[in-house]
């Protein structure tokens, strides 16, 4: 087991960039779309300042809209290379909900099993599985929230213009505990974060 | 293609000729991240090529939007009992600063690649046929409010100046000191009004007027008000806001 996760690539080249690549784009959509946020906000609160990027409205939007580029594009090519090599389904199919299950309750009693690196457990398949849904309906919402007329379609699905903002926000929130989480579960196996940049 | 060199050689020039000081405080700051410098990789901590960066994919994200744009495509229009009351004011000054303008001494005036060159009262404004729409006004910060406008499809008052329609620009400039500019194809759009109305009444101060260029297709900032002078042109004339960094597009 060890020497099979400590040989074997587990995270292919390609793999590995698409995913530093998205952490930039989404800390930079993140910390400006906060900043937008701010302009006009939905909710009774804003976000510090300083936690913001782009300093005005103005600044965030250039932000904003040139870091959306990175993250469709860089999702766009991780969404076909996974399909086109099968990495989809090899690596995060069949998700077994019995697993999700215990292995939940494992983890809540302090037992996190991770004797096998080199492969997802269920908890981590459909986290990471969410992810991309999540980062899907950002871009879909944000689209809405963009070009109101010309994805009329898009529009009428996610309830007009104002209910598109409030979808893209919930799908922000979404994505920031996911990321919370998911650096949280890192942190306590420090040894994936190794695998994750020099692929084994 | 010609249009994006067009307007980054103007970008360029705009760069180069530093001295305008509210622009370069704006960008310093669009460029300066919070408490996060740590964040900042080597691009952008050069806060020059950062802006330069930002500016480039801007006016990208314009070409893209002039793409994505159909002419054909029309903005979703609402019963009048939808209506935001009131609806909200909104300018770069306070209510106190509204230009107060005298029917008596007003005149549109028309320059650039046009035909007929004269000036226009707003009693021969009111002659040309008039519509209504009631439709979503989106601004840039993210709200929106709904509004009844009623006026002259500008592009019936393009053909009856004879503008060259394959121009690329139409201009704008405001007693307020405001200026914008649009592409022509939705100068063109069926929903693009040179209104003169809200709600059925003559255009009140704080909506405009004596009018406002509404388009359901733009977002707020690109929709003057108070206009006094309209020109067609090749030219990239820019914008108030769009000089200081907002995308010049800002199409919805
Ligand atoms: C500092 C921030 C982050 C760190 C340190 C980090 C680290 C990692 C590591 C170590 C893995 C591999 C886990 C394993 O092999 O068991 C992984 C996978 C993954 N991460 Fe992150 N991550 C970060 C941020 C993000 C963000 C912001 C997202 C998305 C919003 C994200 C989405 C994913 C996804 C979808 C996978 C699975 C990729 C696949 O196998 O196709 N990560 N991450």
């Amino acid at each position: 087991m060890v020497m099979n996760s400590d040989q074997k690539i587990v995270h292919p080249f390609w793999l590995r960039t698409f995913h530093w690549i998205n952490l930039v784009a989404v800390i930079l959509l993140i910390l400006s779309g906060w900043r937008i946020y701010n302009a006009s906000p939905i909710f009774a609160f804003t976000f510090p300042k300083e936690i913001t990027l782009g300093g005005w409205l103005g600044g965030a939007l250039l932000w904003h809209f040139a870091a959306m580029w990175l993250l469709f594009f860089n999702g766009l090519l991780y969404l076909f290379l996974n399909t086109v090599t099968g990495r989809f389904k090899a690596r995060f199919f069949p998700i077994r909900f019995g697993d999700v299950f215990s292995e939940l309750t494992a983890a809540f009693k302090g037992k996190l099993a991770h004797d096998d690196l080199s492969e997802y457990n269920a908890v981590q398949k459909l986290a990471y599985l969410f992810a991309v849904v999540f980062i899907v309906l950002l871009v879909l919402s944000g689209l809405v929230v963009w070009k109101s007329v010309q994805f009329p379609l898009l529009r009428e699905l996610m309830g007009g213009y104002d209910n598109a903002r409030i979808v893209h926000f919930f799908a922000m929130s979404a994505l920031v505990a996911f990321t919370a989480v998911h650096v949280m579960m890192v942190a306590l196996v420090p040894k994936t974060l190794l695998m994750m940049i020099r692929g084994r | 293609m010609k249009n994006r060199l067009d307007k980054s050689i103007i970008i360029q020039e705009a760069l180069k000729e530093l001295p305008s000081p509210s622009r370069r405080l704006l960008m310093k700051r669009a460029v300066t991240l919070g408490g996060l410098s740590l964040l900042t990789g080597c691009a952008v901590t050069d806060e020059k090529s950062a802006e330069n960066m930002l500016m480039k994919i801007s006016m990208l994200n314009d070409d893209v939007q002039a793409w994505l744009f159909d002419p054909n495509k029309l903005a979703p229009t609402y019963p009048e009992s939808m209506m935001t009351k009131p609806f909200p004011f909104n300018a770069f000054y306070g209510p106190e600063d509204i230009p107060e303008i005298d029917e008596e001494d007003y005149q549109l005036e028309v320059s650039g690649l046009v035909a007929d060159k004269h000036s226009w009262t707003l009693a021969e404004l009111r002659k040309l046929p008039q519509t209504s729409q009631v439709t979503r006004h989106i601004c840039v910060e993210g709200w929106s409010a709904i509004g009844k406008w009623g006026g002259v499809t500008f592009a019936t008052f393009l053909n009856h100046i004879g503008a060259d329609l394959s121009a690329k620009y139409v201009g704008f400039k405001c007693e307020d000191d405001y200026y914008t500019s649009i592409d022509m194809p939705t100068a063109l759009h069926a929903q693009t009004l040179l209104t003169l109305t809200y709600d059925g009444q003559t255009l009140p101060p704080e909506y405009g007027y004596p009018m406002k260029l509404r388009m359901p297709t733009k977002l707020g900032y690109k929709n003057p008000k108070h206009i006094v002078a309209i020109f067609v042109t090749n030219t990239y004339p820019g914008g108030y806001w769009e000089d200081k960094g907002y995308n010049w597009f800002g199409g919805s």
